[in-house]
Order: C-alpha cells, then structure tokens, then sequence
C-alpha cells in the first residue's frame, strides 16, 4: 500500500485510524488487535500534530501501513520539530489522582500495545516505525 | 461524538456516544466543565456506546475527576464502560482512579 498524505490536523484521526483497521482486517487481525492499532497509530498521530508541528497549521504526515510477513508495520513521517517517542518519561501509573501527569501517556500506551516502536530522525524529516505480530 | 445530560436530584447522568480523540476531546472537557459551571459536581458517565477513546479522552476524565473530587463536592464515576475502552484504561492505570458501574441506575443511585 503506497503511503497516504494526511494534513496534519486533528480532525483527520479519524481516517488514519480507519486506514490502519483496513490493513489489519484485511490481513486477519482480531478485533481487540484492530483496536489496539488504531489507538496506537492515533496516539503517533496526534503526538506528531501536537508536538512536531507545534504552532504550524499546515503540516503533512505520511503514513503507509503494509504486512511485513505475521507483523504490521505503521510507519509515519513528518517534517517537523523532532519529536523522539523515546524521550519521554514513563508516566507513574502508580500516582493518586491529585499527582497523576497525563504527559507521556500516549506514548506510554503505543508502546504497551505495540511490539516494537522505533525513531528515526534525519535531513529528510522525523519516521515513526510501530509494528506488530499478528497472533 | 454526541453528549447528552440528564439532570437527577443528586447527580447528572451525561451520555457519551461516538469516538473522543484529539479532534472531539475539548467538546467532551466543554460538557463536563460546563456541568461543574452549573455547580453539578456529582457526574455518572454513561459509556455503553462510546467506541473509541484515546489519551486526549483520557486527559479530560483525569482533569473532571480532579475538579469534581476537590473539596470533596463530587465525584465522577464511569458507566457501562465497553471492554476494548476498559482495556484501555487499565492500561492507562485509570481504572483504579474511577469507580465504575454495569448499570446507571445503580451508578445514580450510589450518589
């Protein structure tokens, strides 16, 4: 699947998630995997619209979301600030309500629902890869 | 996504329907602050047709639980939460910050 090009506005999550449950139901994911996907790449997303193109409204994220063997792999590329998923701190899942940061938290949940979250960042713009095996 | 609140003598009963990402999260923060506005502190949130609910969704539950709970006026509690949404909040390490109920009727009642 060639990669598709999305502004980089809120409002278009709703075709990211949908583009992602396609791939992975056409390749026989389950239901509680479709979602897992889309919670993951939607949180990618928005990280990238708030974060990377923080104050720019008129930002383009790439996506292309193929099958590499059993894994899915969702990969997104921007041209913005860099913004390293790996640099953000675990959020403490632990904290009472009066000190719980919800910073960190959509990266934290990418992780958790995906296999493997790697970053890239270079001249030619920031990637995101996320994969995951089908069970 | 689509918010309906119900008023009862001692809580609101707001139903969340649709899907609350990044894009429909403010309107969703916009219902809840707007119930705490009219003074409703005691919110029950109705979620047996919500399908879908990212970290922003998250991030609005967290900051209505904090304002609801402050000075003890309130609380809000979750209803009928579907189960890909529960695994989410589990996850999230939400689960232990709400209470939450199978049906409405008994999540107006505790109130």
């Amino acid at each position: 699947m060639p990669d598709h090009t999305f502004p980089a506005k809120f409002e278009f999550l709703d075709e990211i998630r949908e583009q992602v449950a396609n791939v992975a139901r056409t390749n026989g994911f389950s239901e509680k995997a479709i979602y897992s996907l889309q919670l993951a790449a939607d949180e990618a997303a928005s990280n990238i619209i708030e974060h990377a193109y923080e104050g720019i409204s008129d930002g383009t994220l790439f996506m292309s979301c193929t099958m590499n063997g059993d894994s899915i792999v969702i990969t997104m590329r921007d041209h913005g600030t860099p913004f390293n998923p790996a640099e953000v701190r675990e959020p403490n899942l632990k904290a009472d309500l009066s000190e719980r940061q919800i910073g960190g938290l959509g990266v934290y949940l990418m992780r958790k629902l995906m296999d493997t979250v790697t970053y890239k960042t270079s001249n030619s713009g920031n990637v995101l890869t996320m994969t995951k095996k089908r069970e | 996504m689509e918010i309906t609140t119900q008023e009862f003598k001692h809580c609101d009963l707001i139903s969340v329907k649709g899907r609350v990402d990044s894009a429909t999260a403010p309107q969703f923060s916009k219902a809840l602050e707007t119930a705490n506005d009219n003074g409703r502190f005691k919110l029950a949130l109705e979620l047996s047709e919500l399908e879908y609910m990212s970290s922003a969704g998250f991030r609005a539950l967290l900051a209505a639980q904090r304002n609801c709970k402050r000075y003890n006026r309130g609380e809000v509690v979750l209803v009928r939460v579907p189960d890909r949404i529960r695994e989410a909040l589990e996850l999230a390490g939400f689960t232990e910050l709400f209470k939450t109920f199978d049906d409405s009727v008994t999540a107006v009642g505790s109130f």
